[in-house]
């Protein structure tokens, strides 16, 4: 027979293992999989990676035109989703009290924030690519933005919403229009949750594979023309590691390390730029 | 039995009505504030008190379901209006809540930014702007050689007597304070009570307390609410000593509330 106390302590100690077993299994897969990438992925990192063109099977080469294909991609889509994203955002955290927009957008919103990316990326080869006639950097890029704007709308309004209405108050009551309220205290206070949001959705695309499939597909050499095909690292990784050949595969493991670290190093500063925001307040 | 000092109304309420939706919370409010006085709402939660003070300067409209009706008079002209200007209004009638409210940028450019929406003033005369508004709200000795630092740094009292500064560098006629100092320590208290006292040469001042001593402490006038009622309205220390309604004597005698 156990006292009340003691029941409650089992109960506690119960639990108390299970999440521990639970996290512990979580983390035990995520350790595995960042020990194989650094076990397969190490021995590709060289400075010819950086340096040169993707190469046919059986040459000396490395992945810098995906990387630089990669690079032009993301910050094009970047670009093109922020300012639509804050703009959204912002309209229906402070704009969005009154009238059925509002709920109808953020319904939308969600919808596309959690489509699958390969339909995403069908959608622009269908509006784009086809039209066109060709795959293109451009459509790698404007596929990449519609999955941007989703996380950008959704963190600029929870960060907005975080804001007390009591600034807001204080704000109107010195006899401040409401667009200066907006841009010169509500989206100031809320910047570093927003900053967080973009450097998230950075992370999120930087290893997209499906839209690009159908968009940018891939270049064997290095290039700048956003009107032709662009080579891009989730694209090579995909083809390379399902090749035969061993120093593709290497590659495509060097490649896959590459987009981890840089993720994980978005979401450290993600991070570490909330915290130090969340810390004034 | 007319022992009242002589006073000029700067504010008349007129049969004010206040909903929120459909809840009634201020019922027939009739009121005169008078100039250059501190005039002090006390009563219970929930009594209405800081509604009728945030009808002042219409502060509700930014709530699609709150409304008010009946006359608020200033210099004659009914505030309540549509066609008054909200800003211009909002200009004449400064405001402090109950949680400081610093700005998220500079301790300077918190005291400038309303100051620069109705006066174009160079950088000199701003300077001049911003240290007059701090010593009025008597932080300058704290402050001076921090200007550019974040006004969020500041203590919870020094973050107070900030929004006081930036209230008054607009040169209002009108100060509300609601419940200023219910988030601070007795020291910061005491600071914020002087000040008040010091700005009613200048101000005419509405205090919206919980705190009853408080009320006795700083104002001239004070009104105590029940339940969206105005009970009883007269010069403090007659409301304190000698009340003439059953319930304000019972209030502030801590019989009820």
């Amino acid at each position: 027979m156990f006292t009340l106390y003691g029941r409650r302590r089992l109960i506690n100690g119960i639990s108390l293992s299970v999440s521990v077993l639970a996290m512990a299994f979580g983390l035990f897969w995520l350790g595995w999989i960042l020990w194989t990438l650094l076990e397969h992925g190490i021995p590709g990192l060289n400075s010819t990676l950086f340096t040169q063109s993707t190469p046919p099977p059986g040459s000396q080469g490395g992945l810098g035109n995906a990387i630089w294909g990669s690079l032009m991609m993301t910050s094009l889509a970047t670009l093109i989703g922020t300012p639509i994203g804050i703009l959204a955002g912002t309209y229906l955290a402070e704009f969005g009290q009154r009238g059925w927009l509002a709920p109808v957008t953020r319904f939308i919103n969600d919808i596309l924030l959690s489509a699958p990316s390969i339909v995403i990326g069908l959608f622009v080869y269908e509006v784009y690519v086809v039209k066109v006639g060709h795959f293109a950097g451009w459509g790698g890029a404007l596929a990449l933005s519609i999955i941007v704007i989703p996380v950008v709308i959704r963190t600029t309004e929870n960060m907005l919403r975080l804001i007390p209405n009591s600034l807001r108050e204080a704000a109107a009551a010195l006899g401040t229009p409401q667009w200066k309220v907006i841009s010169f205290v509500t989206l100031r206070a809320a910047r570093a949750g927003i900053l967080t949001g973009i450097l998230l959705a950075v992370a999120r695309i930087s290893g997209e594979t499906a839209p690009l499939l159908f968009t940018a597909l891939n270049n064997q050499f290095w290039s700048s023309n956003m009107n032709q095909p662009l080579a891009n690292l989730p694209v090579v990784i995909f083809q390379f590691a399902m090749s035969p050949y061993d120093d593709w595969r290497s590659l495509a493991w060097a490649g896959a390390l590459l987009i981890t670290f840089s993720v994980l190093t978005l979401n450290i500063v993600a991070r570490v730029l909330f915290r130090q925001k969340a810390n004034t307040y | 039995m007319n022992a009242e000092p002589v006073t000029t109304p700067k504010l008349i309420v007129k049969n004010l009505n206040f909903y929120y939706g459909a809840d009634r919370a201020l019922k027939d409010i009739n009121l005169t504030i008078p100039e250059k006085m501190v005039t002090a709402f006390i009563g219970p939660s929930g009594c209405g008190k800081s509604t009728l003070l945030r009808t002042f300067n219409r502060m509700y409209q930014l709530y699609p379901k709150q409304r008010a009706e009946g006359e608020i008079l200033l210099d004659n002209q009914n505030l309540l209006d549509k066609r008054q200007d909200l800003n211009k209004l909002r200009a004449k009638i400064g405001m402090v809540f109950q949680k400081p409210t610093p700005f998220p940028m500079s301790i300077y450019d918190n005291i400038a930014f309303g100051v620069k929406l109705y006066e174009n003033l160079n950088s000199h005369d701003m300077a001049e702007r911003v240290e007059w508004a701090l010593k009025k709200a008597a932080l300058w000795n704290e402050v001076k050689d921090k200007l550019k630092q974040s006004g969020t740094g500041l203590s919870g009292g020094q973050q107070q007597r900030l929004c006081i500064a930036r209230a008054i560098a607009v040169k209002p006629q009108v100060l509300l304070l609601d419940e200023p100092t219910s988030a601070l320590d007795p020291i910061s208290t005491a600071h914020i009570e002087k000040l008040v006292d010091e700005l009613k040469k200048d101000f005419t001042i509405v205090i919206v307390t919980h705190n009853m001593q408080q009320a006795a402490r700083v104002s001239d006038f004070t009104a105590y609410m029940y339940l969206g009622d105005l009970i009883e309205f007269g010069d403090t220390s007659t409301v304190f000593t000698n009340p003439k309604r059953k319930e304000t004597e019972d209030y502030i005698t801590g019989r009820f509330g």
